[in-house]
């Protein structure tokens, strides 16, 4: 994984995996703090601590269809590289939060790549799931959330052609604002 | 700026102008898991998406799905439409997406060169 939002796309499918179908993605860059945070709140089925224990070992993993796990594995290793840390907080049917902090500065810090190619995948492929998303860039921000969109569609889907070009110029038009980009 | 009051006007235009067909239609099911996301899953994701928005499709369903265990044929696509096999899709490009919406979604004809799966009976 060369981009960060590539490691998101991974952390929600875990989520998805788990359960959730209210699932909290957070980015807030930091730039004056030299930090960037991504947080994913899920309300997964969560895990026991034992399991909690080994999910950074790349020889565990809960799927059946192979016997390795990289996703966390991989997060990890580019946090720590970049000077920060994977932060893992769960509890069996309470759900679980992921954190990974990164020095933005970092010479190994990843790009965060396409963000919004990954939020439109994430919001369009997922019917039956909430997912509110926040992003932060100093003291700009951008948030939005499936449930309301939704809400505005009225059962339209957001696959309707010209629903998707809404999303996209939405999401394009908010993240440029929030590198300063349009007015 | 595209703002949710844009949507809302987008809304009451679709809802003017189009009867919506319900869950009668093709269902496009990408694979997301590391394996997945590492083959490049999302610009394959975004091709689809894009594909749809510029062909007008209006009853196609998009939805990702994790690893299905075939982790060396990622990009993995599946292709569904109402009451045909489940046609799985192997090592899909961006490049080949046009090909697979416009032949099998569009026009129903399996792009067999690519195919690396197939189930007849309904899941």
């Amino acid at each position: 994984m060369h981009e960060l939002s590539l490691h998101i796309l991974d952390l929600v499918q875990n989520s998805l995996e788990a359960g959730a179908n209210d699932i909290f993605l957070e980015i807030i860059e930091d730039r004056p703090k030299d930090e960037l945070m991504l947080r994913v709140t899920d309300n997964g089925k969560g895990m026991h601590e034992t399991l909690l224990g080994t999910v950074r070992d790349p020889f565990v993993s809960t799927r059946k269809t192979r016997k390795v796990g990289l996703g966390l594995p991989l997060i990890d290793m580019t946090a720590r590289q970049a000077g920060g840390s994977l932060d893992i907080e769960s509890k069996p049917g309470k759900g679980t939060v992921v954190k990974a902090t990164y020095c933005l500065n970092h010479i190994d810090c990843p790009p965060l790549g396409k963000i919004g190619a990954a939020l439109k995948a994430l919001l369009v492929g997922n019917p039956g799931v909430n997912i509110r998303y926040y992003h932060q860039v100093d003291s700009q921000t951008f948030s939005l959330s499936t449930q309301e969109i939704r809400g505005i569609l009225h059962g339209i889907p957001l696959t309707h052609p010209d629903v998707l070009l809404w999303l996209d110029g939405h999401i394009r038009e908010n993240l440029a604002r929030l590198y300063g980009g349009v007015k | 700026m595209k703002t949710l009051e844009d949507l809302k006007r987008l809304r009451e235009k679709l809802q003017d102008e189009t009867r919506l067909r319900h869950s009668s239609g093709t269902q496009i099911i990408i694979g997301m898991g590391t394996c997945g996301i590492a083959a490049g899953a999302r610009e394959v994701m975004t091709a689809i998406l894009d594909e749809i928005a510029k062909r007008n499709l209006q009853d196609v369903e998009v939805r990702q799905t994790g690893c299905i265990g075939m982790c060396e044929k990622e990009v993995l696509v599946d292709v569904v439409r109402p009451g045909e096999p489940r046609i799985t899709y192997g090592k899909v490009k961006p490049a080949v997406v046009s090909k697979i919406i416009a032949e099998h979604v569009v026009n129903g004809r399996i792009v067999e060169e690519l195919v690396v799966g197939k189930i007849t009976r309904d899941r």
